[in-house]
């Protein structure tokens, strides 16, 4: 594929080696570029991660053992992280889709220009610090916050709500944060849509509601799907939010790991759940790009 | 209200069967922006609890901020942070999106899968990971073990600006250029690099950014003189509302709004 300033052509079969070999070489060389990216991941993640992967498996006597894991199986308050873990990231994952459809819907049927100014109401937020938005939602929802005053002073309800250190205000506060991750793929596959369909389904005698759910809505799944995986995903491991706006009643996997590290300095438990984590993580996404083709998304077609 | 009759899809809707999917959206893009921009006016109040409009207007806070050894330190040390990792992160990314593309190696696909790991593997198993890792050869609480940390991060995302810059870029312009004498160096740095330009400025400020923001990471690794804002700032907020975090989570929304503004003006420029 590579270019040859060589002029002649007819030299035949060991210029054609010779050639083939200098394009081996200029691959090899090429492809050298990106051996300091290749070095930072195995530095920073691989080896501190299989480091991590190790110790989980070493037991508090120092053996080798399985006990980290036969106490995940064992003890009840890791089950009801796992429950809560699982619970939260589904709970928000829906929340995004329920909120995120209909203003992906809605931006996908402006023309581009318009979308692209309503867009930065996705777009502001997904930049902002998620420790600035999680520290808003929290001034937001407190007790005597604004939320409450003007609930109150509205009338709508007569003692102050408790919206925040609990369940309600972390999945208020996730879903703030993942919407654009949902949005972002659900629009780009709403857009590739082609008007003709919805044309031709209305031409078909199609009442709006029925070409809306025969046509648009299965043509623009593949971007949902790929949304909510996201969505669920990257809610599998938060950390930030849950801590901050759960109060220490929310319990992710995350927060268990950080509680064990510094209440316990147990690396083998910490490790154990990380372990964890990972593989539930890596399972899903796998099944996903099966399905997906996500790593097609991403690189490209040569 | 003539517009509510005209009609405004392919199946025959108006704008007025159509209104509530307006409202919905209305309200939501509401959602999204208010949340994200109240603690601007908050800022602004001169009462110790935070209030909405504030009574009194003052710049009590950023005053207090400003006088701080300790936030100005965590200023310093995160500006400090971000630059070094947008300085590692967009070359080193940029010379792995390149190579990859280029090369057509058979390996190419699973390598750059491979790359960017990064994005895969939840944050809290990173962190946990390094903090172990640094333990070991005193990287902990060092403004290098942070940067290398946060480059590792940024660097997936520099690959996929690049990647996806390089797929709208005739390559062959390259190899005009090396039939005529070029060296593949000289090629990519006079030819392609300028054509490219907008996204490796885009890119170089996501990098910034991914930095700047990350507290997870920063949490665990950084630390003493070496703390940075986001960490001071989380664990404030788990133990009382202080209304010197408004104030400094403004100057943050102002930070990131800039760095968004400029890269969707570059993203326009580019096409």
């Amino acid at each position: 594929m590579n270019s040859t300033t060589d002029s002649d052509m007819g030299s035949g079969l060991l210029n054609e080696t010779l050639l083939r070999r200098q394009e081996k070489r200029e691959q090899r060389a090429l492809l050298s570029l990106a051996l300091p990216s290749l070095l930072a991941v195995i530095a920073i993640i691989v080896i501190p991660v299989g480091w991590l992967f190790y110790l989980s498996f070493i037991g508090d006597n120092g053996q080798l053992s399985l006990e980290h894991y036969q106490k995940m199986i064992e003890y009840k308050s890791y089950l009801r992280t796992f429950t809560t873990t699982f619970q939260v990231s589904l709970l928000t994952t829906l929340l995004c889709i329920l909120i995120g459809y209909p203003l992906a819907y809605f931006l996908a049927i402006l023309p581009a220009r318009v979308a692209g100014f309503f867009m930065l109401a996705v777009l502001l937020p997904f930049w902002t610090s998620l420790l600035v938005r999680t520290y808003a939602w929290l001034v937001l929802l407190q007790k005597n916050g604004i939320l409450n005053d003007f609930g109150m002073a509205a009338g709508l309800w007569d003692e102050p709500l408790k919206l925040v250190h609990n369940l309600t205000g972390t999945l208020i506060g996730m879903a703030h944060i993942m919407l654009p991750f949902l949005v972002l793929p659900l629009y780009g596959s709403m857009r590739k849509i082609e008007r003709d369909m919805m044309h031709a389904a209305a031409n078909l005698g199609a009442s709006p509601i029925q070409a809306f759910w025969k046509v648009y809505f299965p043509l623009s799944l593949s971007g949902m799907v790929a949304g909510s995986l996201i969505v669920f995903v990257l809610c599998l491991g938060f950390y930030v939010t849950p801590a901050v706006l759960g109060g220490g009643r929310v319990v992710m996997v995350a927060t268990q790991i950080t509680a064990i590290l510094e209440n316990q300095y147990n690396w083998g438990a910490a490790s154990a759940l990380g372990v964890v984590l990972l593989v539930a993580t890596l399972i899903i996404l796998f099944v996903a790009s099966k399905v997906l083709k996500l790593d097609a998304a991403l690189f490209g077609k040569h | 209200m003539g517009w509510l009759k005209k009609p405004a899809s392919d199946t025959q809707l108006t704008h007025g069967d159509r209104l509530w999917l307006y409202v919905v959206a209305a309200i939501i893009m509401l959602l999204l922006v208010i949340p994200t921009l109240i603690v601007i006016p908050m800022s602004f109040s001169a009462s110790q609890y935070l209030e909405f409009p504030p009574e009194t207007w003052s710049m009590r806070w950023y005053d207090v901020y400003l006088e701080s050894p300790k936030w100005m330190r965590a200023t310093v040390t995160s500006m400090q942070v971000g630059v070094l990792t947008m300085l590692l992160a967009t070359p080193v990314g940029t010379m792995a999106a390149y190579a990859l593309f280029v090369s057509g190696h058979r390996a190419a696909r699973a390598l750059f899968m491979f790359l960017i790991t990064p994005m895969i593997v939840p944050v809290i198993l990173i962190a946990i990971g390094t903090f172990y890792a640094y333990g070991r050869i005193g990287l902990n609480n060092t403004i290098t073990g942070l940067v290398l940390a946060h480059s590792v991060l940024a660097a997936p995302l520099v690959m996929i600006v690049i990647t996806s810059a390089l797929r709208n870029y005739d390559l062959n312009q390259e190899r005009v250029a090396r039939s005529l004498g070029a060296t593949r160096l000289k090629a990519f740095f006079v030819i392609t690099l300028p054509q490219i330009k907008f996204s490796l400025v885009t890119a170089a400020l996501l990098s910034f950014l991914t930095s700047f923001d990350e507290v997870i990471i920063a949490i665990f690794v950084s630390g003493g003189t070496n703390a940075t804002l986001t960490k001071h700032m989380f664990a404030a907020l788990r133990d009382f509302i202080d209304p010197t975090i408004a104030a400094i989570s403004t100057i943050m929304i102002l930070v990131s709004t800039t760095l968004l503004l400029a890269t969707q003006f570059l993203g326009a420029k580019q096409k």
